[in-house]
């Protein structure tokens, strides 16, 4: 069988694998033949693994066994985030270099369990701070459909990785839009799943009450079949939520809400054409469109802001050049921490460390951030009360395609308003997926984000694909 | 804000900076809180806290794992290690 990159679904492969229509290392070969050709031009990975052709032997001998299970042989990159023992780990900072993994996150243990191949670590802005990857410490991410550009962040490296074809499926993590936005830059599709759904045991924190790891696909199913494979109850995440909380028999999906008032800002005029178009595509489908109105979501920005500034403020104190990573000498102790922390955090780190600890201080602490604890309380409601109304709601995943390399790095502020759509789901801790939705009139990706309620994923995935089937034609 | 608040909290947290980076520090900061300060006026009151919604999670409070077994791993990733344990500066004089 002749292997086409760009068309391989895990389904596809899963099928030529256990008919011997292919070999795990003819799999693995193709990938890792793409992504050494692209890699140079992309960055997509900081570092593609040396053994990724023994682990499919490893795969096959799996499979020759009839012991195959749906992922096994399947190339990954997995976000420099991500725990694999024995393997580095810097989430893209020079904090964390020479850092060596001492054990698997849950979602790599699982993943090993079903054989995959892991291709290499992932680029990302640094600690998962922005939307770009201009943050890595390790040089951008390109978006494959047009290099000039960046592929979105902070899980820019596995959107493009499996973009460029240089593996079959991805893992990211997502606190305020992380995979879904990439993947709407670079024009596949990005599952955040509901918080507590996978195990973040493992994952290198950045903003505790909001970060969730998610899966990066070709195709709805795609990642679907990566989110059945990682999620579930863990006993090492104490976030982890019970299975037994899922819904069973979960009703099909019927009306799917428009927050129009909140969509009206810094919207570019062929992202809101495209809008237009897939919410036609919907109705076409047979879905009711209907307006949905959440009064607090417009102060969203402000509130995922101050709230993740806080958390990553306090979750990256333990970078402190004593226990692992990088450390610069300074004399006594004190000087150490300030010496280490100064050169080894990039200066995107190092504001919202600052921020963090700004909005914790006391006399702001009130007016920041038990302010904006309330007003997530409130979005919250919110949400709640339109999904008694709606199955679902949709946005345009990102208000912009992907931007020029350069073009808003040096006006965090603006880079920030980018994730108007994105950072609401990760207030409400409820589900969301990018979907691609055509190609802009330079040939950019656009995304439609839905949105579903707690542990709605069953409705994301029923929408996700009757949706892509049309809007790919 | 001013200058001296910058380095006031890069000191609170622990960070040293280059004395040029202050003031885009400072352009940074200003915009940014101003944007965020628009909560500042809304009215909102934290809710009080409904059952089963958070809750804490506890384990047993006894060993997890037998002790020793993840020591050379970890101390692997320590810059400065001395006889099983990680080396550490004088804290008192």
């Amino acid at each position: 069988m002749k292997i086409d990159l760009n068309t391989l679904t895990l389904k596809k492969a899963h099928g030529a694998l256990v008919n011997k229509e292919i070999t795990a290392r003819e799999l693995a070969e193709a990938v890792l033949k793409r992504a050494e050709e692209k890699n140079g031009e992309i960055n997509a990975y900081l570092e593609i693994y040396d053994d990724v052709l023994a682990q499919a032997d490893l795969a096959q001998k799996m499979i020759d066994g009839g012991k195959a299970a749906e992922l096994t042989g399947i190339p990954f990159a997995i976000k420099d985030n991500i725990l694999i023992k024995g393997r580095k780990a810097t989430a893209a900072s020079e904090i964390l270099l020479g850092y060596v993994a001492p054990y698997d996150a849950t979602v790599i243990k699982k993943l090993k369990e079903a054989g995959v191949v892991f291709v290499g670590r992932a680029n990302m802005d640094e600690f998962a701070m922005g939307g770009s990857t201009e943050n890595s410490a390790y040089g951008v991410t390109k978006n494959p459909h047009d290099i000039t550009r960046v592929s979105g962040g902070s899980s820019g490296g596995s959107a493009a990785a499996l973009a460029m074809g240089g593996a079959l499926a991805a893992l990211g993590s997502d606190t305020g839009g992380s995979v879904r936005q990439p993947a709407s830059f670079c024009g596949v599709v990005g599952l955040k799943p509901t918080y507590g759904s996978v195990s973040r045991y493992g994952l290198i924190a950045m903003g505790s009450s909001l970060d969730q790891i998610g899966s990066f696909g070709k195709t709805v199913e795609d990642a679907e079949i990566i989110f059945r494979a990682i999620s579930g109850y863990d006993k090492m995440d104490s976030t982890s939520l019970s299975e037994a909380m899922i819904p069973k028999n979960q009703k099909e999906p019927k009306v799917i809400g428009v927050p129009r008032d909140f969509l009206s800002d810094g919207l570019d005029e062929e992202v809101k054409d495209n809008f237009e178009a897939s919410l036609e595509v919907l109705r076409d489908l047979g879905y009711v469109i209907r307006d949905v109105f959440l009064p607090n979501i417009k102060y969203s920005l402000s509130v995922y802001y101050i709230i993740m500034f806080a958390e990553a403020s306090t979750n990256l104190a333990r970078f402190d050049g004593i226990r692992y990573g990088f450390s610069e000498e300074g004399g006594d102790t004190i000087t150490s921490y300030m010496k280490t922390r100064g050169e080894g955090f990039g200066k995107e780190a190092r504001r919202r460390i600052m921020l963090g600890t700004y909005v914790l201080s006391s006399g702001y602490y009130d007016a920041y951030y038990n302010k904006a604890g309330a007003l997530r309380s409130l979005i919250i409601k919110d949400f709640e009360n339109a999904f008694r109304e709606v199955d679902a709601i949709v946005t345009p995943t990102s208000p912009v395609p992907a931007f020029k390399i350069g073009e808003r790095s040096g006006d965090p502020l603006a880079m920030y308003l980018a994730d108007i759509f994105t950072v609401p789901v990760n207030l409400a801790g409820v589900p969301a997926m990018s979907v691609p939705s055509g190609k802009n009139k330079d040939g950019l990706p656009l995304g439609l984000q839905i949105i579903a309620p707690l542990l709605g994923e069953e409705t994301l995935f029923s929408i996700g694909k009757s949706f892509e089937t049309v809007s790919k034609n | 804000m001013k200058r001296e608040d910058i380095e006031k909290l890069a000191s609170l947290s622990r960070l040293e900076l280059k004395d040029e980076e202050k003031d885009g520090f400072l352009k940074d900061f200003d915009s940014i809180l101003g944007y965020v300060s628009e909560i500042d006026g809304v009215v909102a009151e934290l809710p009080e806290k409904e059952a089963g919604k958070l809750r804490n999670v506890m384990r047993a409070d006894g060993p997890e794992h037998e002790s020793g077994v993840f020591s050379d791993d970890l101390l692997k990733n320590a810059p400065t290690v001395q006889d099983g344990f990680i080396k550490v500066k004088q804290v008192f004089e």
